[in-house]
């Protein structure tokens, strides 16, 4: 299952220190992990909020960490592509995977599934027995999308403020964090739904 | 992509003032009101749930804000199902929530507003009743019933499954299973009918249903999987997606489920066989009585499935199922994302193929051909490498109980995976896990694995970040005495082999008749024969070969250039980590003779690294610490390096560019060249030791240092004073000397300032150490005793002592009979 989708900056941003990741879009699935770990009391609804807020926060800063080493590593220019080459944008994108250790910044270990699309990286947490090939290829159809619905190739706050169009787009790929084996045909069906969403 | 619009977009969103907020709440509340809801509501929607997300804590919104979004949750237009969930996900829920878990029914909700309930479950009891209720929902379910919430419904399933596995029941997994069963064997393989053309030709002909297809486009034979194809798609191929997409986490967790103890489990399992065969007929959701159910080519045994209770029963029809998926994976799909779904369905049905036969031995004989053939199919595309894994994991866990040779499978994932697809994050992250997993497992029946890690750290050479954290786990099982010494050699070269993995790359990437634009040396030496040699031992696979290379200055050379490449230097900040570890591990498993080895090999390459800022120091700061543990644990290493050890201190030059390891072996020389240590000491030993001490100490306080050194920190000038006077102690003979350059010392410094002491202070400290070691040794008995105590002073045990013992007894016995 897939805990969490998150999508954060992996460039410099001004108004946060180096290293920090501004965390644009976040959806944890599934009820809250600390309901079920053995704990002295029970975490209120805020206590729990803040957690999980700071929980994703820790991610996004070890993917925005490995994103620039890869990049400084690979030592290419990023290139700008323009709205309509999404695709040329996603063959280019960077790409990795971290072990998140149990406890860091999860009760229980996690795989991190990372892309790096210029200045937004966009990040799969899921259980580490998971297949993480089909999360890989459910990643990069979701980044596609985002990248297509949400017009992130061009100037754009349109993540904050469109952020619906994400979760109608998660509610058919990612159903409640689940990844689903999808052919053309069936992707193709949902796909469909989600352009028909997008124009409403 | 991101810019200062969406910054300021953020900063208004969490500063906003709490009166324009009020205002936004009751324009809000007012749309909400209206008749039609249009794309201001939407708009003011979205601004709310920027608002609301912005911050860390938590919102709460007025009551009557709060009512209408809770009912706009089932609102038919699904942007205001979505927008509601979203924000109402970011809020408290309501006070007394949890009396709601019992009366809303999740069956009923879109998906939205589930994930809503699910994400403000407070309690595990919340979380039971969801499950209950979607489980009920599953049973009372007959065809009709709206799709969305049916396809939901697995899902949901799934996730509390991860969680809380123990709010299922008995009842619950016979019921699933059974559920499982008939959506994954028994969907229909006609494509769905809502595909007609329409129009006013529409005849019979064209309503005719039509047959599913492979991915190759051939009409398929065969029963209904992920990997089939049509137009459109009925509601049991849906299902059928969906089944098997949350199948494996099923198998995996459902017999943590538990009703009652095990005695109890097989009677009810027989009990449950018995009825099951006599209701079968009388079931109107067991499929598999339908008539014209399709009798699968794939399994010849599919008969026998009517007489097993509902979990093997699963288990059977998982198992036609992956066969059915490694059949169909063969084929070639006319699309790229089709393949790559192959690849991920072939890793899926392995891994399935694996826990079934966990579960139940007798199918590993059925399954064990298909997976053999598989990888004869797979083993030489390195494409696939990622499905191999999962092969290798199932001969790792059924090879002994088939029989099998595994032989070729470990030289794939020890020898060709690392060597050639190091640079692959996934493969890297996959192939260390299955380690990780399987240490025990490996170290039994691989034997090569512990001679395998000059291949392993290849992948800790290219991505060091990435990877490091599986190293720290995999390391112990690396260090065997056997191989020991090659390992220490090559975790020192590891920023060496992270050069050479990047030259190599660059390498296959430019051609070669093309001089490296860029000037680059080491580009042009690793293409070179003369230097092929070198580097082709960085490369090697297996470990046995040597432990390290004759001209390895010649290679670090070679390599200055990349001293700031990033991948070298991030290799490079963590092999102090992974030398702790080393060490750590490697006295568990050494007797002294390979003790005393690595001792030398330290001395060795403590001048012989490559050239990275800080690398030397770190290194050498590592060394210390460890070369002194060593030698505390067994005082007769020092005896038994002596000679090396004595050769090292007494060269003048190693005070200068190794001081923290130099600092470190004369304080191991004072400390334990002693015959309470090793009665092999002599008095030539002892006397031989203190001249070549005495003679580095002239020379570094009479002269400047040499150019591009330091001044000696007087930490090694005090060190090397109290060596002397310790093994002075030893063998009195020696104090006048050292009393006379004690003395001469202090009138030397009486002027102030000297060349070799830049700081006042330090030069004071140094005087003072002096002195007192003069006043000590004038009394050679109290000197010995001092400098060189018996061991029962070193490690006491106060409680053999009559004098201390007294007062730790009656306190002991005064906390024992004390009552609470």
């Amino acid at each position: 299952m897939v805990r969490c989708f998150l999508i954060h900056t992996v460039c410099p941003v001004s108004a946060l220190g180096a290293g920090e990741s501004r965390v644009l879009y976040c959806r944890v699935f599934g009820p809250d992990e600390s309901l079920f770990t053995d704990q002295e009391r029970e975490f209120s609804p805020e206590e729990r909020r803040v957690l999980q807020r700071e929980q994703t926060a820790v991610v996004a800063r070890q993917v925005r960490s490995a994103a620039s080493f890869s990049r400084g590593a690979a030592g290419r220019l990023l290139m700008e592509a323009l709205p309509g080459e999404e695709a040329l944008a996603l063959q280019e994108a960077d790409s990795g995977v971290l072990r998140l250790r149990a406890g860091d910044p999860f009760t229980e270990e996690m795989s991190a599934l990372w892309l790096g699309v210029q200045s937004l990286g966009f990040t799969l947490v899921c259980e580490p027995h998971e297949n993480l090939l089909l999360a890989e290829g459910t990643l990069r159809t979701l980044t596609r999308h985002c990248l297509e619905h949400l017009h992130l190739l061009g100037p754009g706050s349109e993540v904050l403020l469109r952020s619906d169009r994400i979760d109608a787009l998660l509610s058919r790929l990612l159903p409640h964090g689940q990844l689903l084996f999808l052919n053309h045909r069936f992707a193709h069906s949902l796909e469909k739904e989600v352009a028909a969403y997008m124009t409403k | 992509m991101y810019s200062h619009g969406s910054e300021s977009l953020i900063k208004q969103a969490r500063e906003i003032q709490d009166s324009e907020l009020q205002k936004f709440y009751s324009r809000l509340v007012k749309l909400l009101q209206g008749k039609e809801l249009g794309y201001e509501t939407v708009d003011s929607l979205q601004r709310l749930h920027l608002i609301l997300s912005a911050n860390k804590y938590i919102r709460t919104l007025p009551p009557e804000l709060q009512k209408r979004l809770q009912s706009l949750l089932s609102s038919p237009a699904e942007p205001f199902q979505v927008l509601s969930s979203a924000v109402l996900r970011e809020t408290l829920p309501p006070a007394a929530h949890s009396g709601n878990y019992s009366q809303e029914n999740i069956v009923q909700l879109n998906g939205h507003a589930a994930a809503l309930l699910l994400s403000q479950a407070g309690s595990r009891a919340d979380v039971s009743c969801l499950c209950t209720q979607l489980l009920r929902g599953l049973e009372s379910r007959q065809s009709e019933g709206p799709t969305n919430s049916l396809s939901h419904t697995l899902p949901i399933l799934n996730t509390i499954l991860t969680h809380n596995p123990e709010c299922l029941t008995e009842d619950h997994v016979t019921l699933l299973s059974k559920k499982l069963v008939d959506w994954l064997r028994y969907a229909s393989i006609l494509q769905g009918g809502g595909a007609s053309s329409g129009g006013f030709f529409t005849g019979p002909r064209s309503r005719q249903p039509v047959p599913i297809a492979e991915l190759d486009g051939t009409v398929s034979g065969d029963f209904f999987t992920v990997l089939c194809v049509g137009q459109s798609f009925t509601e049991d191929q849906w299902m059928n997606v969906f089944s098997f997409s949350a199948l494996r986490h099923w198998l995996l967790t459902y017999h943590s489920v538990s009703n009652g103890n095990g005695t109890a489990d097989t009677a009810h399992r027989l009990q449950l066989s018995l009825s099951l065969s006599h209701s079968h007929s009388f079931s109107n959701d067991d499929r598999s009585e339908v008539d014209g159910s399709v009798v699968s080519m794939v399994s010849v045994t599919s008969s026998c499935g009517r007489l097993l209770p509902p979990k093997e029963r699963l288990r059977e029809k998982s198992f036609q199922y992956c066969q059915r998926l490694i059949e169909q994976s063969d084929r070639k799909a006319h699309k790229k994302s089709d393949a790559d779904l192959q690849k991920a369905c072939l890793v899926e049905a392995v891994c399935i193929l694996d826990c079934v036969c966990e579960e139940d031995a007798s199918l590993v004989f059925r399954a064990f051909p298909c997976i053999k053939a598989l990888f004869g199919r797979l083993s030489s595309d390195l494409s696939f490498a990622r499905v191999l894994l999962p092969i290798a994991q199932f001969y790792l866990n059924h090879g002994e109980m088939a029989a099998v040779d595994c032989g070729s499978v470990w030289a794939l994932v020890f020898g060709r995976f690392p060597s050639e697809l190091f640079n692959d994050p996934f493969l890297a992250h996959e192939l260390l896990r299955f380690l990780r997993l399987n240490l025990e497992s490996l170290q039994l029946r691989v034997p090569q694995y512990t001679h395998s890690f000059p291949n392993l750290l290849k992948f800790l050479a290219w991505d060091s970040p990435a990877v490091v954290d599986d190293f720290v786990d995999l390391l112990p099982s690396l260090v065997t005495a056997g191989t020991a010494v090659e390992l220490l050699h090559t975790l020192l070269d590891l920023p060496c082999l992270s050069a050479t993995l990047v030259l190599q790359v660059r390498s296959t990437c430019l051609p070669i008749s093309e001089q490296s634009g860029r000037g680059l040396l080491s580009l042009d030496a690793f293409r070179s024969p003369s230097f092929r040699g070198l580097f082709l031992f960085l490369l090697r696979g297996q470990a046995g070969s040597g432990d390290t290379i004759d001209r390895l200055s010649t290679l670090h050379e070679l390599l200055v250039e990349t001293a700031d490449w990033p991948r070298v230097v991030q290799c490079a900040q963590i092999v102090p980590v992974l030398l702790h570890i080393f060490f750590n591990t490697v006295i568990t498993v050494a007797d002294e003779k390979l003790l005393a080895h690595l001792i030398l090999v330290m001395l060795e390459r403590s001048s012989l690294l490559l050239n990275i800022p800080k690398y030397n120091k770190e290194i050498h700061r590592v060394f210390s610490s460890h070369l002194l543990r060593l030698c505390k644990l067994h005082p007769s290493l020092v005896m038994d390096q002596s000679h090396e050890l004595l050769e090292f201190s007494g060269a003048t030059a190693n005070v200068y560019s190794k001081e923290e390891v130099y600092t470190h072996v004369v304080w191991v020389l004072g400390e334990y060249l002693s015959v309470s240590c090793d009665s092999r000491c002599s008095v030539t030993l002892i006397t031989s030791c203190f001249e070549a001490l005495e003679a580095v100490l002239f020379e570094i306080t009479s002269s400047v240092p040499p150019p591009g050194a330091d001044c000696p920190a007087p930490r090694v000038v005090t060190t090397l004073m109290s060596a002397l006077a310790k093994l002075a102690s030893r063998s009195h003979d020696l104090i006048p000397r050292v009393s006379l350059f004690l003395s001469k010392l202090r009138t030397v410094t009486r002027d102030g300032s000297v060349a070799w002491c830049s700081d006042e202070e330090d030069l004071v400290a140094i005087v003072t150490r002096g002195e007192e070691l003069w006043s000590l040794l004038k009394a050679p008995g109290v000197a010995q005793s001092v400098l060189t105590p018996p061991a029962h002073v070193t490690t006491p045990q106060w409680h053999r002592d009559t004098n201390v013992a007294l007062p730790l007894r009656l306190r002991t016995l005064t906390n024992l009979t004390h009552s609470h």
